[in-house]
């Protein structure tokens, strides 16, 4: 049994972030494994998951989501293990400080030594990072450029802007982050299976589908530069 | 009425009209835009001036707004003006009042314009029927356009708005506005506004939505129920309409507000609505080869759900065509917030650029379908199909396809 929870759906939703949740269970149910998808509120205490799922938002959403995080056992929680999948302002809201509604910077939950400033021009468009040589294909909207002291990053930047235009998102304990935003698992079947693999600590047996032409597709159309 | 326009704007008006003129002469478009920019660049003012004398009703929102002006096209009768072709930003709107003497006009506006649109035109009556996310790669977020429409309501002293009682965003961005018509629509569709807009707390969903800030939704003048009746100050007004669906019931119910707030009898409006059968190609039958196929546009997540709300009611075979080109927003992401998952039963086929990513979204939910990779393929007799289409998606399906 895997459990997943969606973190605050209705302020982490922005670019169809719910996806992510489905196919974890989708491609966990294909291998016989039973999943239970919670979707978590901002006043609900968080339960006991597998895979914590935190989406992109707008400023004002982002804000509440990083007070109702900070005010639970989340970061106790990342400590023990807990497999996450940040992306986009979920990645900003585990650093140190991220910037809403203007300048200011306002206080992340401190997971990792990650400082977002804000950055122009809006990083808009495809997106192609190199994780441990393999491809993660997807779409980024941001207005942040992050910074990493210690933390390792995701991967390398092939194509788009991702924290800095030289790298994407981060890696700490079993936490990933990245600014491919909305169905990122979609469209990146093994990045879902790592996850799973991750959270379950058993190797997966391969599971071929309509997701492998899509990613074919895009990793032929979205090349390095 | 073009004695009164001030010579500047006399030649304006010229040079829109001989642009356009050209434009379709030479079969370089529909002659909307390139006439209309021409216009705009001699007299800044044009659309001001174009205005001045006529009562203008302008429709905005994310969704229906083509066919809300239409049916309040319909509804006012004769003679009424409008920019039909659905160039809906400034350009649009001067070139159609260029080419009609009509008095009444209802201009189609794009949300993001409105503010400029309503400040030069000073309509009697704005529509606004609902706001949420719509290419998210090139417009502003949805927030965002709610604040422009805050400034402008405070603004637009003279406007009687026609507005979305069930939307919060547009209930926050009227809060300083004096005259508001509020319209409750029945949607199954909160998911850009599950946070308060003024607060961000989570709004709580009920009878009617509310929010701890003290943000609730007004009482509404006009309402429509989950099985399509409208009504107004309790009594129920008989709608019959030729288009198909709940959100053309929603989109009627506006049409007819207005009319009521221009002054008009609702009941007389409401006798003309069922004459509009199609609304610039969607809706009607049409010929795609020897096959019978009705076209239905949906580009962002709440016109896929307003449409899949009655997905039972659809042709077994259905078609999604899905582009990402830049008017449809280059980011495909939005199929994972659209109910597709509604299509469950349906023969699907999956087609246009992005076909795979839609592929991969049925198969999420576990509704396998067909990838299409050339649609000429698909031309046979058969039974009737149902298109449904993204925007340059249904652009080049009402290229392929003819009246039937």
């Amino acid at each position: 049994m895997v459990t997943i929870a969606l973190l605050y759906p209705e302020l982490l939703g922005t670019y169809g972030d719910g996806g992510n949740a489905r196919v974890l269970a989708r491609r966990a149910n294909a291998r016989g494994i039973a999943t239970s998808v919670v979707s978590v509120g901002t006043d609900d205490p968080l339960p006991d998951a597998d895979i914590y799922l935190l989406g992109g938002g707008e400023d004002g959403p982002q804000r509440f989501a990083c007070e109702a995080l900070r005010r639970s056992d989340f970061t106790d929680r990342v400590a023990a293990g807990a497999t996450v999948l940040a992306v986009c302002a979920g990645l900003q809201i585990l650093g140190e400080s991220f910037c809403v509604e203007g300048n200011d910077a306002y206080a992340g939950l401190g997971v990792v030594d990650a400082v977002t400033e804000r950055g122009t021009p809006r990083a808009v468009g495809d997106l192609r990072v190199s994780v441990n040589g393999r491809p993660l294909i997807g779409f980024e909207n941001h207005g942040g450029r992050t910074t990493l002291r210690s933390t390792a990053p995701l991967g390398v930047v092939e194509f788009g802007v991702g924290n800095d235009g030289a790298v994407d998102g981060f890696r700490h304990r079993n936490v990933f982050a990245t600014y491919a935003h909305g169905p990122v698992l979609a469209i990146n079947p093994w990045f879902a299976d790592e996850l799973l693999t991750t959270a379950l600590g058993v190797a997966l047996a391969p599971l071929h589908s309509v997701a492998d032409e899509l990613y074919a597709e895009r990793c032929r159309v979205v090349a390095p530069r | 009425m073009t004695t009164r326009l001030v010579p500047r704007a006399k030649a304006a008006r010229f040079a829109t009209l001989f642009v356009n003129g050209l434009s379709r002469t030479m079969r370089r478009g529909e002659g909307t835009v390139a006439g209309g920019r021409v216009g705009l660049h001699i007299d800044p003012q044009l659309l001001r001036h174009l205005s001045a004398d006529r009562t203008i009703v302008a429709v905005s929102g994310t969704n229906g707004k083509t066919t809300t002006s239409a049916l309040l096209r319909a509804a006012l009768g004769d003679a009424v003006g409008g920019n039909v072709t659905g160039a809906n930003m400034p350009a649009g709107h001067v070139a159609a009042l260029a080419s009609s003497s009509a008095m009444q006009f209802v201009l189609e506006v794009d949300e993001a314009w409105l503010p400029h649109v309503v400040r030069e035109s000073t309509p009697r009556v704005v529509c606004l029927l609902n706001l949420s996310r719509d290419q998210l790669d090139r417009a502003s977020e949805v927030r965002q356009i709610a604040e422009r429409w805050r400034s402008m309501a405070s603004e637009a002293l003279a406007t009687a708005f026609v507005a979305n009682a069930s939307d919060p965003l547009i209930v926050d961005a009227l809060s300083a506005a004096s005259n508001v018509t509020w319209v409750s629509v029945p949607s199954s569709w909160h998911a850009d506004s599950l946070s308060c807009p003024r607060c961000t707390a989570p709004l709580r969903f009920g009878d009617r939505w509310e929010c701890s800030c003290g943000l609730v939704e007004p009482l509404a003048a006009w309402r429509i129920d989950a099985q399509g009746s409208i009504s107004t100050n309790g009594e129920t007004i008989a709608v019959a309409l030729s288009l198909p669906g709940l959100f053309n019931r929603v989109n009627a119910a506006f049409a007819l507000a207005a009319c009521q707030s221009l002054g008009l009898s609702v009941a007389e409006a409401a006798s003309r609505l069922a004459s509009l059968e199609t609304v610039q190609g969607r809706y009607g039958i049409r010929r795609f080869g020897n096959r019978q196929v009705r076209l239905l546009l949906a580009k962002n997540p709440a016109g896929v759900a307003a449409l899949l709300d009655e997905a039972g009611t659809l042709s077994p075979d259905v078609w999604v065509s899905i582009n990402a080109q830049v008017a449809d927003g280059k980011d495909p992401s939005w199929l994972y917030d659209a109910p597709f998952e509604r299509l469950v039963g349906h023969n699907v086929s999956c087609l246009g650029e992005r076909r795979l990513d839609l592929a991969t979204r049925l198969e999420v939910d576990g509704i396998a379908s067909r990838v299409v990779d050339d649609a000429a393929h698909l031309d046979g007799a058969g039974p009737l199909v149902t298109i449904i289409a993204n925007y340059t998606a249904f652009q080049s399906w009402m290229r392929e396809t003819t009246p039937w």
